[in-house]
């Protein structure tokens, strides 16, 4: 027997072969791409963010030290590699609005978004798969018909908008749960992660953290809507295929549960198409957040960007796209471990 | 008897219409009998097979007739009964075994839920060290080599002829009585057909176990059955011994159906028949196979031909021997 010797070369071919590492390297430069893109973007824009940061009635020579301090008379590329030595020494850059770095400015804020979003994800899935087993189980029964209007309905109205709705009956007309901001006033947690919910959990205080949570609901509720009503249609119409196909009937012909037919064998593959929509919504839900951060009164990363984009504050703008952009490549590869879970032909087809 | 069918009749219903696929099918086999159904593509083989087991697709309909097995009508058993049934007498060989496997889940899961509830019905609890037995006994049965490695696979993992084998296996795990094979060689290699034939025919034989054979490959069923029954657009046109049938065909679609067949010793390929099968949602009243036989008579548009016994072993089903 041969036995081979271990070269260094190799590994790193293997390691380099390995589809996870291949794809965090390609992020790394897709993130390295978009910063020079909204770096030069948020720059050719017209407007002097100097001026805008400092007010019509500062002096000239004043605006033309800030403007000098941010080297915005220099060309851009070398404002660009100024900003990529800063990031390497873990800066940001100066907002120009709250005159902090950047990074303590994201890390205060995207706390709260990151709660929201994930707690509009949990309600996502528990929707999404709740309805679609419901409604595909039984289709065309009372409860699937119910499922398929709430479905039209759900897609059709924008997420902004569910929250007005649902802001005005749950909680002006309803007063069942409160209407706006992250915890009722007078209740405070002291800040550890950052997530309210969690801080109130570690620091022991149920009372805050059942109000965090009734916080949450509404604004969590009307991001999720529209993607419950998509993925819980994909999965509806998933599973009324799949329990037609021969691989299900050939159970059936072996005598085999149909309970354990259908939430085993049908609805494995039947969630590989609605797990893979997820990724989309996902994006969607990064956009919308916006726009129900501001008709929430909630203190996230989207207010903060909204801010940046109106006054024009360039290295708030990088940083949050960049977030952004982070947030969506890490969820994307957790996407993507999943569906190989589901599917294991993807994980040889690659 | 085994297997009684009398006048069975199956839909296939969608919102807009009504698809009338078997009209009044019979079929009988005996214990130990080999039966073999041939006919072209879309006249109801696989539709027949799987009414036997009841499992057709959420919109086939069984509208009228009866399946006696031991003396027990299908239709009307229970799901208790139905699944000792499904578990234990009888096997069914799918078609294309890519799509009967489900692609998400390791042979394992599929073959030792399959063999579990086969041996709950047997009144056992198995361990899953008696499944793996169970499993290697039957991957021996289907002379599946590697069966460790098979049954860590999924099923796209596996040769055209190696997944048919696992199918195969899956369908012996439960035909205690009666197997069914549905074209088990249409999806494979021709080098490959022989082998799953003489593996299937041996089975059969070593097992003592009735079979209903659907196939169009027709030298098969010539070789593989005792008795044959020609099935035309969900009609039973001709029922007869093997070598009966193919020498002294009578039914006019039988006599074209075998002349169609290319021979390897003729020249140039078969005649075949002219026209189409006819459509489902509007089939001709009376002999579904009027429209394209060459002998139609005006009474075979209107009137449905009953079954006339021409000897002990021939039954045809055409106005030509009223």
């Amino acid at each position: 027997m041969v036995v081979l010797e271990k070269k260094p070369l190799r590994n790193l071919r293997n390691l380099l072969n390995n589809y996870y590492i291949r794809k965090i390297l390609y992020s790394i430069v897709t993130l390295f791409g978009i910063s020079i893109l909204i770096f030069i973007i948020a720059r050719v824009l017209p407007g002097d963010p100097a001026r805008l940061a400092l007010g019509p009635r500062a002096p000239e020579d004043v605006v033309e030290q800030y403007r000098r301090l941010l080297r915005l008379n220099e060309p851009i590329y070398v404002q660009y590699f100024y900003w990529l030595v800063d990031v390497f020494h873990g800066r940001f850059g100066l907002s120009l609005v709250t005159f902090r770095d950047v990074l303590t400015d994201i890390l205060e804020f995207l706390p709260a978004t990151v709660e929201l979003i994930i707690f509009t994800l949990i309600i996502d899935i528990i929707g999404a798969f709740g309805l679609g087993v419901l409604s595909g189980r039984r289709p065309n029964s009372l409860i699937d018909n119910f499922v398929r209007v709430f479905a039209y309905v759900g897609i059709a109205i924008p997420s902004f908008v569910w929250a007005i709705i649902l802001q005005l009956v749950l909680a002006n007309w309803l007063d069942l749960l409160p209407a706006y901001g992250r915890l009722s006033l007078g209740v405070e947690v002291p800040r550890i992660t950052g997530l309210v919910t969690v801080d109130s959990l570690i620091s022991g205080n149920l009372v805050a953290f059942i109000d965090a949570l009734t916080h949450l609901i509404i604004p969590s509720l009307s991001l999720a809507i529209g993607c419950i009503a998509q993925e819980a249609r994909i999965l509806r119409a998933s599973l009324i295929e799949n329990v037609n196909k021969d691989y299900i009937l050939n159970m059936y012909a072996h005598g085999i549960p149909g309970s354990i037919i259908f939430f085993k064998y049908a609805l494995k593959p039947s969630m590989i198409p609605t797990v893979t929509i997820m990724t989309l919504d996902m994006a969607s839900m990064l956009g919308n957040a916006f726009l129900v951060e501001l008709i929430f009164n909630w203190p996230g990363l989207s207010r903060y960007g909204i801010t940046a984009m109106l006054r024009k504050d360039l290295n708030a703008i990088v940083g949050v796209v960049l977030v952004i952009g982070l947030a969506y490549t890490i969820a994307s590869i957790i996407i993507d471990l999943v569906v190989s879970y589901l599917d294991p032909r993807v994980k040889y087809r690659r | 008897m085994l297997l009684k069918i009398d006048n069975l009749y199956v839909n296939y219903r969608s919102y807009w219409y009504t698809l009338k696929v078997l009209n009044g099918v019979w079929l009988k086999v005996e214990r130990g009998e080999r039966v073999g159904i041939i006919g072209e593509s879309g006249s109801g083989k696989t539709t027949l097979l799987k009414t036997i087991l009841r499992i057709l697709p959420q919109n086939g309909i069984i509208s009228k007739g009866e399946i006696i097995y031991e003396g027990r009508n299908i239709l009307k058993l229970s799901d208790g009964e139905l699944a000792k049934i499904r578990r234990r007498e009888i096997g069914m060989i799918f078609q294309d075994p890519m799509a009967a496997l489900n692609p998400v889940f390791k042979i394992r899961d599929q073959l030792y839920d399959i063999l579990k509830y086969r041996m709950m019905a047997e009144g056992r609890n198995p361990s899953s060290k008696e499944l793996y037995e169970e499993s290697l006994k039957l991957f021996n049965d289907v002379r599946l080599p590697d069966p460790d490695r098979v049954l860590e696979s999924y099923p796209f993992q596996l040769s055209g002829g190696m997944r048919q084998r696992v199918m195969i296996a899956m369908a012996l795990a439960s035909a205690g009585k009666l197997l069914l094979a549905d074209e088990p060689t249409t999806n494979l290699d021709v080098t490959i057909q022989d082998q799953i034939l003489k593996l299937i025919h041996r089975l059969v034989i070593e097992k003592n176990l009735s079979t209903i054979l659907v196939s169009h490959a027709l030298g098969m069923v010539y070789h593989m059955t005792d008795k044959v029954y020609v099935l035309y657009a969900g009609d039973i046109m001709e029922e007869a011994g093997t070598k009966e049938l193919f020498n002294k065909p009578k039914h006019p679609y039988t006599q074209l159906l075998i002349a169609s067949t290319p021979r390897l010793s003729s020249i140039g390929v078969g005649e075949g028949i002219k026209g189409k099968l006819p459509d489902y949602r509007n089939p001709p009243a009376g002999c579904r196979f009027s429209p394209r036989c060459p002998y139609v008579m005006d009474k075979c548009i209107n009137t449905k031909p009953g079954r006339i016994q021409l000897n002990n072993e021939h039954v045809v089903s055409c106005h030509l021997y009223d």
